[in-house]
């Protein structure tokens, strides 16, 4: 009877419910659904320093989104670990025999353990992968005004031009990653 | 206590990430690729009805649960050199974590520890683009 809380879920229920969050959040206090924000309020919070992009009042604006993302831990932790599925993920056959090529074997996880692990975080590969890969997240986020949820989901959602345009990056940048560079760094 | 709506909110957020696999790596891969469906049909149906809920709150002028006129404003159309070269960067990240900023939040929640790595390295990129931001082109 509960064996949707562990088994995955198909796209045809999961996309819907997550495209309910951007009139949830409307409705529970006309907030704008988009995660990204959340790197800005935890900077103006800790190290705001004397940059004008962090001096704003981050309790105001920030606190009800920062309380979200408390939540989004909270869920991974539900259904990635209390309600985990024990099964590995289904991976089309292709994809798993160019991961292969490039030396991954096990596809047990949510994330590759040859490369998300302590032991490899400061291989160069690590870095890259962890280090760099976090930094271009938080910066473009902030430099583009918004990622997957603001831009993907929000912004295309409420007909925006920009967020169109920034989401045809996001297909650029992650193009250019995984065809060009991933060849190198595996 | 006013915002533990939002928690709960985020809770099932994050719930439906891990259930339609969206915070997998591998999945991200698979979506560059194009070698499944799947992520293609999470982001079209979560736009569809985003969509269509946007249309129906701006057609009934619907308020929020205080009773305040629910109101979306407009990304900046003034500067749209940003958008693409952002969003670029943005993207060279995406692929190389396989998680987007959701994503993140959800998969430390589900005890892979080393993404506090990615997630610290995300707040310094934020923390970066602020301090450069007025000798960057927007």
């Amino acid at each position: 009877m509960f064996e949707w809380l562990i088994q995955p879920w198909p796209w045809y229920v999961a996309g819907p419910v997550i495209g309910l969050t951007v009139p949830l959040l409307l409705i529970l206090g006309n907030k704008e659904f988009g995660i990204s924000s959340n790197f800005r309020h935890i900077c103006a919070a800790c190290l705001p320093g004397r940059i004008p992009f962090f001096q704003y009042d981050w309790k105001l604006e920030g606190s009800w989104n920062l309380m979200f993302v408390l939540g989004v831990i909270i869920g991974g932790f539900l259904g990635g670990y209390v309600f985990q599925n024990p099964q590995p993920i289904a991976l089309s056959s292709a994809t798993i025999a160019d991961l292969e090529q490039l030396g991954l074997t096990d596809f047990s996880g949510f994330v590759p353990s040859e490369v998300f692990s302590w032991g490899n975080l400061f291989s160069i590969q690590g870095l890259i992968i962890m280090v760099l890969g976090g930094f271009l997240v938080g910066f473009g986020t902030r430099y583009g005004g918004g990622c997957t949820s603001g831009h993907a989901i929000t912004g295309l959602s409420n007909l925006q031009l920009p967020s169109l345009i920034a989401v045809i990056g996001f297909f650029i940048g992650g193009l250019v990653v995984t065809h060009l560079f991933y060849p190198l760094i595996f | 206590m006013q915002f533990i709506k939002y928690t709960v909110a985020g809770t099932l957020f994050g719930f439906v990430l891990t259930k339609a696999e969206v915070i997998s790596w591998f999945r991200i891969q698979e979506m560059f690729r194009f070698q499944d469906f799947h992520m293609y049909g999470i982001i079209g149906s979560a736009v569809l009805v985003g969509l269509v809920s946007i249309q129906i709150i701006k057609w009934f002028g619907l308020k929020d649960i205080d009773g305040r006129p629910i109101t979306i404003l407009p990304k900046d159309t003034t500067h749209m050199k940003q958008y693409i070269i952002g969003g670029t960067l943005f993207g060279f990240g995406w692929a190389l974590t396989g998680a987007c900023p959701g994503p993140l939040f959800a998969l430390l929640g589900s005890g892979i520890t080393v993404i506090l790595i990615p997630i610290l390295s995300a707040i310094a990129g934020t923390y970066t683009y602020g301090a450069l931001m007025e000798r960057l082109p927007h």
